[in-house]
């Protein structure tokens, strides 16, 4: 069958998997039911346990669902610790279901997957030996690849069920009182997690750091964790803040950054109280800078950011230019430290982050998203899920999610090396382009034409070169070449669903 | 044209391409190494052989190390590493590159 964004689903697997095509990015007014976890009472004493392998032994069994959140990112040791006893305990058929998977967890899960310890996987993206591996069909049964607000709507729906949920934090007290801001890897933000810990059947915590009942502010709370499990080391502080997180010299990005501040400022979503995303890209970062310097010359003030935070984005709320931090997860070191001194920075979860199906999340009432891209097609569907040889290298992230804003802006030089960003057809469809309304590109801005306003506004705009999303692709083409087509097998290693669970797109294995 | 010495044009960085020639018996032969090579490496085959093929040598081994250059690149690191392997490059010969 095909979907609304022509792509082609195999129906067997739809069939089998019970599963939907893509319609509409419009989520409706649908009525849901959520699902509630299974509770063992006690009155809370001595849930501090030192054997992690006992944990284990008493609350799993083959053939569960295990979860894990990413607020570590490259710091992680809380992963590492658990699967390796896992794997060697012999345990089978374990579905895995982290909000994301970091480069440090590859080895251990392509060793799980081997084994036959995992045989599932849902998670918002991998890279590396892991994307690389699961590509070239290294895992029988296809991944399902879920957005950020897409798992916590999945989980609140019993669409995933977890049943034991394993969360390193940097503190705990011995009821299990925790939050990600205080100890020696601190993350800030524990967003993520925080859905695991509100519906898993067993909630057990890791942590380095015991500290005196009761610990406040409680991000996890008591109510919710089984056992509390001390570890020698639950992460590297030096990690955490690396991955995605760079700043950037390149010129081409500086322009691309200037250009979607002139995009935002003359926009009718600039004035008094707009909101506004950013993600971790190089441009997107610089983006924040240009806008301040706007802010302030203006006088305008916003009444929130949103997102995946950064320094630069703590640095407007101290300076006074954002009221507030909607933050559901801190890429760098100096915004996770800034959570435990801004009462303004308030922690959210995953579904009041994004969740489609909520009485409205925050990404309802953001106005401007700043996302960035690994291919952009001329219907301004994107990719931010595979490489331009197929193989599966990234994540959704919150990318479907912050496409819901108001004004949704996607940065992308015209070409990387000789790989072209503007494509004729991406190579998977991970956002829809009905909720992408503005491409830029150092060589120009598109307008997707839906968005006859934002035509109309930025003609009047003489520094915004202005081209059809079409002109842009022919001028990547020019410069790069026609690739030949990538060839891949018929068989799927990987579903990309949209954020209301239908399917967007899949990635098929491909032949070397 | 006769290759009296390997030559090597062109860099490791990104967006460039390192080509070495040698002396070969069995026409073009060329060894690449490239990240796009699934979607391009027929093409930058093609652009060096027909980049040597002008300048006049048909026999030859290379061996490419590319890091996603453009056609233009990678004709214009053929062509330079052509002259120093025949120690002809006091006389630059860029009407190949036409």
């Amino acid at each position: 069958m095909e979907n609304k964004v022509k792509r082609n689903l195999p129906d067997d697997l739809m069939t089998k998997m019970n599963l939907k095509p893509f319609e509409s990015v419009e989520i409706g007014n649908p009525e849901v039911k959520r699902v509630a976890p299974k509770v063992q009472v006690t009155t809370g004493e001595s849930k501090v346990v030192d054997s992690l392998e006992d944990v284990i032994k008493k609350t799993l069994k083959d053939g569960m669902t295990i979860s894990f959140h990413h607020h570590f990112r490259n710091g992680d040791f809380a992963f590492n610790k658990v699967m390796n006893l896992i794997i060697k305990m012999g345990y089978q058929n374990l579905t895995l279901a982290p909000s994301s998977l970091t480069g440090v967890m590859n080895d251990t899960v392509i060793e799980a997957i081997k084994k036959g310890v995992i045989t599932n996987i849902t998670s918002s993206g991998m890279r590396g030996s892991l994307g690389d591996f699961v590509s070239h069909g290294g895992l029988k049964n296809p991944v399902v690849f879920r957005s950020h607000g897409n798992r916590a709507r999945s989980i609140e729906e019993g669409e995933i069920k977890i049943d034991v949920a394993f969360l390193g934090v940097p503190n705990a007290d011995p009821a299990g009182n925790a939050n990600g801001q205080e100890g020696d890897a601190v993350f800030g933000s524990l967003g993520y997690a925080l859905i695991d810990a509100q519906f898993a059947d067993k909630v057990v915590l890791l942590t380095d750091n015991i500290v005196d009942y009761p610990n406040t502010p409680a991000s996890i709370k008591q109510t919710q964790v089984d056992y509390v499990v001390k570890v020698d080391q639950i992460g590297d502080a030096d990690k955490i803040g690396s991955g995605a997180t760079r700043f950037t010299k390149d010129p081409k990005e500086l322009k691309i950054a200037q250009t979607v501040n002139q995009v935002i400022t003359n926009s009718p979503y600039y004035k008094q109280g707009f909101s506004f995303q950013t993600g971790s890209g190089g441009a997107a970062l610089a983006v924040t800078r240009y806008l301040r310097e706007s802010m302030l010359k203006d006088g305008i003030k916003a009444s929130f950011a949103l997102g995946g935070i950064t320094k630069p984005t703590t640095d407007l709320l101290e300076e006074g230019l954002v009221k507030k931090i909607m933050d559901v997860q801190d890429f760098d070191k100096g915004a996770a430290a800034s959570m435990a001194q801004n009462k303004n920075q308030q922690e959210i979860d995953a579904s009041w982050y994004a969740d489609p199906h909520n009485k409205g999340a925050v990404v309802n009432n953001l106005d401007v998203a700043i996302l960035s891209a690994l291919q952009i097609d001329t219907n301004f569907n994107v990719n931010v899920m595979t490489g331009s040889d197929g193989v599966i290298r990234g994540a959704i992230g919150g990318h479907q999610d912050a496409a819901a804003a108001k004004m949704t802006i996607i940065t992308a030089p015209l070409v990387r090396g000789r790989n072209a960003t503007v494509v004729p057809e991406v190579e998977t469809v991970v956002t829809p382009g009905d909720s992408i309304d503005v491409l830029v590109t150092e060589r120009g801005v598109a307008i997707n034409p839906r968005r006859k306003d934002l035509i109309a506004a930025f003609a009047k705009v003489p520094e915004l070169n202005i081209v059809d999303i079409k002109e842009l692709q022919e001028m990547a083409q020019k410069q790069v070449g026609t690739p030949k087509p990538i060839e891949y097998t018929d068989r799927v290693v990987a579903l990309v669903q949209y954020r209301d669970g239908t399917i967007i797109d899949t990635i098929k294995q491909v032949k070397d | 044209m006769e290759i009296k010495t390997v030559g090597v044009a062109g860099t490791l960085e990104s967006s460039d391409i390192q080509i070495m020639i040698s002396a070969g018996q069995n026409g073009i032969e060329v060894d690449l190494d490239s990240e796009v090579a699934k979607s391009y490496g027929d093409q930058i085959k093609k652009v060096i052989t027909e980049t040597l093929n002008k300048f006049g040598i048909t026999n030859a081994k290379v061996k490419a190390t590319d890091k996603g250059a453009l056609d233009c690149v990678i004709a214009a690191r053929t062509l330079a590493a052509a002259q120093r392997a025949t120690e002809t490059n006091d006389e630059p010969r860029l009407e190949v590159l036409q």
